[in-house]
């Protein structure tokens, strides 16, 4: 009898969740942050054997678990990941540990409750990437809104009903066709909801055409791509730290994560037919946002239109159809995890002293914060795509894959290695190095030992892929070639 | 054998990443001594393992291999890994003795500051970085290396982050230095996607076949290996400070004068230089690109100089300097001359080593002040700075039997042999820069060692470096005096390559020092001029180098120490020439409005246009307001009034009646 290993990566962290909820009440604080901590890490420990257990060498399903649900409709609880989707229940669970643990003495405000939120919205985002059900799928998909709905909606900052109410609609309104897009192939297939029968399935071009935009607008709004992404930088700027941690880290990469699940192999003949659109949408991305990103007197925006930039790459990875592109679109994707996190934790990290986020309430941050500093710098870089650095590897791979495909694609992607510096750089100057700014600045105290521990995981992450993604490429590579296979034969010749 | 081997390379590179992490982490538990001590004995381990390597390579060894794959995609490896040839050993050995130079001076300068372990961790890095650049047998590690070194460079020039000129400068040099990169980048692409590897040896093997072909760059047709060399040489043009990408450099100034030295000097600035020689297969198949780096070239051999004869700040001369002698290596490499240009890299390392040690050795001297109209007459109280310095001057002008003289006249002499188109006007900047050299180099020994000692005057305040509010200059009465040993060794031990180094040429050009580690180039044909050591420095006293150098010293001398007010006059009355150079041509001026004020403005226009009025403003906002307009109009029709119903109800039923009629019949 094999661990149901997916399942409990799903219900560990819910049931922790569930746990945590009961402890309410300001006596039982401290019992619901360790039990969330525990549950977190636990909800990690299961994760562990994908790892461990997985197959680099195969492209079907791993790790399978299917039931029969609601026969009727042939809806199943069907689980499975394949080298395109594993890596991201990992990054999930770890991240979901370093969430509980930035609350730690920050959240005072209803912390079972928030607590919770985090914990079972983990678990439903597991389930986003295991479900091989389309209607699981969209269930996890649309069920884990709610949760981050309320982290924005109650322990956001001012403008937090403004930002989770567009949050909410930008990304429904999207999912809505996606369900009419399920059904239509529902009936397609006689009758499977099974994502895998929806690859398999011969469709005309034009039908492929019409799923292709039900699911682009459901998937574009969440990566986001441009022009649909003006909702992330309200919802950063409103959430509470932890909610911009799982937010950039995580909820973003389910939109691309859609782009290859659903997009790719189901209208294979349309995403080639529609290559160029997806690729100029993604450029736009990378520099439309990239300049933007620059003028941000907002540390948070900054980052967020950061992540847009960054996740442009991704799209174009995927958009342009060979090895390089994909596995450095999903190299990136786990890479801005990790970058994207330690950004936002950092800018918590000074939130939490000085009530600010604006840029020009510090300088000089350096001074007081050695320790902090040099992990700012370091992930800074790392944002800016240096070698030896996560955020280098994807960066690196789509340019190549992309001069592959058109020079000037790789051109106007290569421009992110001086936009991405500029801004992330430009920020760095004026936030941490200079002269102590002001009375806020000269009153910092360094990282403590809670704060270091996040930072260090994260650096050293950052590090490891940097300098050996082989490990993390080698989980892709069968997959991604399956699925590049499948979209270059298409589906009109059936 | 060749496994000891293996792990010696190993060893040479992760000895000083090894002093980086002792004293970047344990150095401010540990102490300052502790954090000196690791680096220094890192680099130190590294500099005689290099030698022994060296001895390895001379008895005709070498080594190409892999030590890890970093990733595979679509079958091909793209690994971590060593190439071991002359031309790799040959800068290893100038990179870890030029750093294990600044290393020991570096506990003399850095001795009162706070960053003290810091420093020495950075320094560490900086030499682990850029053997990693040197050593690499591919185009990846190359750009990690690339890359790295940038970092480092970042880091250090900011190493004061206080100073808001300090940060300034260290973004500038990142962001330029990008620049260069991005060209770097898409050289890189276009080699990946023609040749399908990034292995050196497999690129060079398999490039003779792609000789005609077109570049893959659609609406051009440009030869691929020019677009290929072109945007490698553009990432060359970055790091090595070529125009017009070489606006960071002076600004970088703004570092510890140690790392100006090392990085700014010595070695990283070099890199450029050395990866388009270590492409010199590549670069050999290309006249065009060839064209364009000769050009690069001489346009930053001649203009950079000239700035250096009105600036007051002794750093900023050399670092003047320094920019015209990279545009002499850049030019020896336009003209097909790889080896004179790999040679002139070693020479200068070592003799713009000591002029930049040498100045950082005035400036403690005098308490921090770099502006030359404070200094005069040095030379009576730092003797050993000012003969160091004085050797440094003489091999940087070029004069002979001093190292400058052997690499940069041959760099002259290739030029005027070379064929590669621009070659003409190139020689003529070359010969314009040695006057403008000899003047420079002399100005700076003059101004600052010679005439009257001008320490306390009260005029003239650099307007560089007085707004950090530090106290600069001597006390009244406080006369300056030598630096401590740890100073001077470095000097005298560099020095003496500064003299001796040339003599090395008929090995290391003419001879068959490199084999076929870097392409004979134009120097072949030159090798038939050439009768030793001494029959060129017999030669070099009749052709127009040797006068030009000369002439520059005696202007220097005429203007400094025969009529010391003749330079201000000058000034006055040839305002708008000094202005034109004081304001570097407006590169800054311009780069600060076009580029960094454009990206600005394009920034806040798409934000406040694109994302704020029309996308939010119109889009999603004005969606809201037209559901919420047309659910306004629709909740009208329900009033709750009973009668309004009905009365809705009967002109339905009547409508639907009428229809069906109209159906029906």
């Amino acid at each position: 009898m094999q661990l149901p290993v997916l399942s409990l990566t799903i219900w560990v962290p819910v049931l922790a969740g569930i746990l945590v909820l009961f402890q309410s009440g300001d006596h039982l604080k401290a019992g619901a942050r360790w039990t969330a901590l525990i549950g977190s890490v636990l909800g990690l420990v299961v994760a562990v054997p994908l790892w461990t257990g997985f197959n680099n060498g195969t492209a079907a399903l791993q790790f399978v678990e299917v039931y029969q649900w609601i026969p009727r409709f042939n809806i199943r609880y069907a689980l499975g990941v394949d080298g395109i989707s594993m890596l991201f229940i990992l990054l999930n669970s770890f991240t979901t540990i370093l969430v509980i643990i930035a609350a730690w003495e920050v959240i005072q405000e209803k912390v079972s409750q928030y607590l919770a939120a985090f914990l079972i919205m983990s678990g439903l985002i597991n389930g986003v990437f295991a479900a091989t059900d389309a209607i699981l799928f969209y269930l996890f998909f649309e069920a884990m809104l709610i949760p981050m709905f309320l982290i924005i909606g109650i322990w956001g900052g001012p403008n937090r009903v403004y930002a989770a109410v567009k949050f909410f609609l930008y990304t429904l309104l999207g999912s809505l066709l996606m369900l009419a897009a399920l059904i239509y192939l529902y009936n397609e297939t006689r009758g499977s909801f099974d994502i895998f029968d929806f690859h398999r399935v011969p469709l005309s071009l034009t039908a492929q055409t019409l799923l292709f935009f039900a699911f682009f607008a459901s998937f574009s709004v969440k990566v986001p791509m441009w022009p649909v992404h003006t909702w992330l930088p309200d919802a950063h700027v409103e959430a509470p730290t932890g909610g911009s941690v799982v937010l950039a880290a995580i909820t973003l990469k389910i939109g691309a994560y859609g782009f290859l699940r659903f997009n790719l192999p189901i209208a294979p003949d349309a995403s080639q037919a529609l290559a160029g659109f997806m690729i100029t949408l993604s450029l736009i991305a990378v520099i439309y946002i990239g300049l933007v990103a620059l003028v941000q007197a907002d540390m948070k925006k900054l980052i967020a239109y950061s992540s847009i930039s960054h996740m442009g790459f991704c799209t174009l990875g995927f958009f342009i159809f060979n090895q390089q592109g994909v596995v450095g679109g999903l190299v990136q994707m786990v890479s801005h995890g990790f970058i994207s996190a330690a950004m936002f934790l950092c800018v918590g990290v000074l939130y939490d002293r000085v009530h600010s986020r604006e840029i020009s309430a510090y300088g000089g941050v350096a001074n007081k914060m050695p320790v902090f500093a040099a992990f700012a710098v370091l992930f800074a870089m790392a944002n800016s795509g240096l070698p030896a650095t996560s955020g280098f590897v994807g960066e690196f791979m789509v340019i190549l894959g992309a001069v592959k495909v058109n020079f000037w694609y790789g051109f106007l992607a290569a421009t992110t290695l001086i936009f991405g510096a500029a801004y992330t750089l430009w920020m760095v100057k004026r936030v941490i190095f200079g002269e102590v700014a002001n009375e806020n600045v000269a009153a910092l105290t360094d990282v403590n030992k809670r704060e270091m521990l996040m930072l260090a995981a994260l650096a050293l992450l950052v590090l490891f892929m940097g300098i050996y993604p082989k490990p993390f490429t080698d989980v892709m590579h069968v997959s991604v070639d399956a699925l590049l296979k499948h979209v270059s034969i298409g589906k009109l010749g059936l | 054998m060749t496994m000891d081997m293996k792990t010696i390379y190993l060893l040479v590179v992760l000895c000083p990443l090894a002093g980086a992490i002792g004293a970047g982490f344990f150095g401010k538990l540990l102490g300052r001594a502790f954090a000196h001590s690791i680096t220094i004995a890192g680099v130190a381990a590294s500099f005689i393992l290099s030698c022994i390597v060296f001895q390895d390579v001379m008895a005709g060894n070498q080594f190409n291999g892999a030590l890890y794959t970093w990733t595979v995609t679509e079958g091909i490896n793209l690994e971590v890994g060593f190439l071991i040839d002359r031309l790799t050993v040959l800068m290893m050995l100038v990179v870890t003795f030029v750093s294990l130079m600044v290393h020991v001076y570096t506990i003399g300068y850095m001795a009162e500051d706070d960053g003290y372990q810091r420093f020495f961790a950075y320094i560490s890095l900086f030499t682990f970085s850029m053997l990693m650049l040197v050593m690499s047998n591919n185009f990846l590690q190359l750009f990690f290396g690339w890359e790295a070194v940038g970092l480092v460079s970042y880091l250090l020039i900011g190493f004061w982050f206080k100073r808001p000129t300090a940060i300034y400068a260290n973004l500038k040099a990142f962001l330029v230095n990008r620049v260069g990169d991005f060209g770097f980048l898409l050289g890189i692409g276009l080699i990946f996607a023609t040749m399908g590897t990034l292995n050196y040896s497999e690129v060079f093997a398999k490039a003779p076949m792609l000789k005609d072909a077109i570049a893959p760059v659609p609406g051009f047709t440009w030869n691929l290996i020019t677009a290929i060399c072109i945007g490698l040489f553009i990432g060359a043009m970055g790091k090595s400070a070529q125009f017009p990408l070489h606006v960071w450099l002076p600004d970088s100034m703004e570092g510890p004068t140690p790392i100006s030295a090392l990085i700014h000097a010595a070695t990283m600035v070099t890199a450029g230089i050395f990866m388009v020689a270590r492409m010199s297969p590549l670069f050999e198949m290309s006249q065009a690109a060839l064209s364009f780096v000769l050009i690069i070239g001489s346009i930053t051999a001649f203009f950079m100089a000239l700035i250096a004869i009105v600036q007051y700040d002794i750093k900023r001369v050399v670092a003047y300097s320094t920019l015209s002698q990279l545009g002499y290596m850049t030019m020896a490499l336009g003209a097909g001359a790889y080896s004179a240009g790999i040679f002139h890299l070693m020479t200068h390392a070592f003799f713009k080593a000591v002029l930049f040690l040498g100045a950082g050795s005035v400036i403690m001297a005098m308490h921090h002040e770099q502006d030359m109209r404070k200094m005069g007459g040095l030379r009576k109280y730092m003797p050993i700075t000012y003969f160091t310095v004085l050797i440094g001057a003489i091999a940087n002008a070029g004069l002979p039997p001093f190292a400058g003289f052997f690499s940069k006249d041959t760099i002259i002499e290739a030029v005027h042999a070379s064929t590669t188109p621009g070659a003409g006007i190139a020689y003529l900047a070359a010969l314009g820069a040695v006057f403008v050299g000899g003047l420079y180099s002399f100005r700076l020994v003059f101004f600052a060692f010679h005439g009257k000692e001008r320490w306390h005057d009260a005029a003239h305040h650099d307007d560089h470096h007085d707004d950090h509010g530090e106290h600069h200059g001597l006390a009244p009465g406080e006369k300056p005096h030598e630096s401590p040993w740890v100073v001077t060794l470095p000097l005298i031990l560099l020095a003496i390559p500064s003299i001796a180094a040339g003599w090395l040429i008929s090995d290391v050009v003419y001879g068959t020092y490199f084999g076929s580690a870097v392409e004979k180039g134009v120097i072949a044909a030159m090798a038939g001029n050439f009768h030793g050591v001494m029959g060129m420095m017999a030669h070099g006293l009749v052709t127009p180098p040797f006068w030009l150098a000369m002439a520059g010293l005696a202007t220097a001398y005429y203007c400094y120490i025969v009529k010391p007010d003749l330079p201000a006059n000058i000034r006055k009355k040839a305002g708008a020439l000094v202005t034109i150079l004081e304001e570097k041509y407006g590169f800054d001026r311009f780069n600060d409005w076009f580029f960094a004020g454009g990206a600005r403005n394009l920034g806040r226009g798409l934000w406040k246009f694109g994302d704020v009025a029309v996308i939010d403003g119109f889009f999603v906002n004005g969606t809201a307001k037209v559901i919420g307009w047309g659910s306004t109009v629709v909740r009208k029709v329900q009033t709750g009034v009973v009668s309004t119903y009905a009365f809705a109800m009967i002109i339905g039923v009547f409508a639907m009646l009428t229809w069906l009629f109209f159906r029906l019949y």
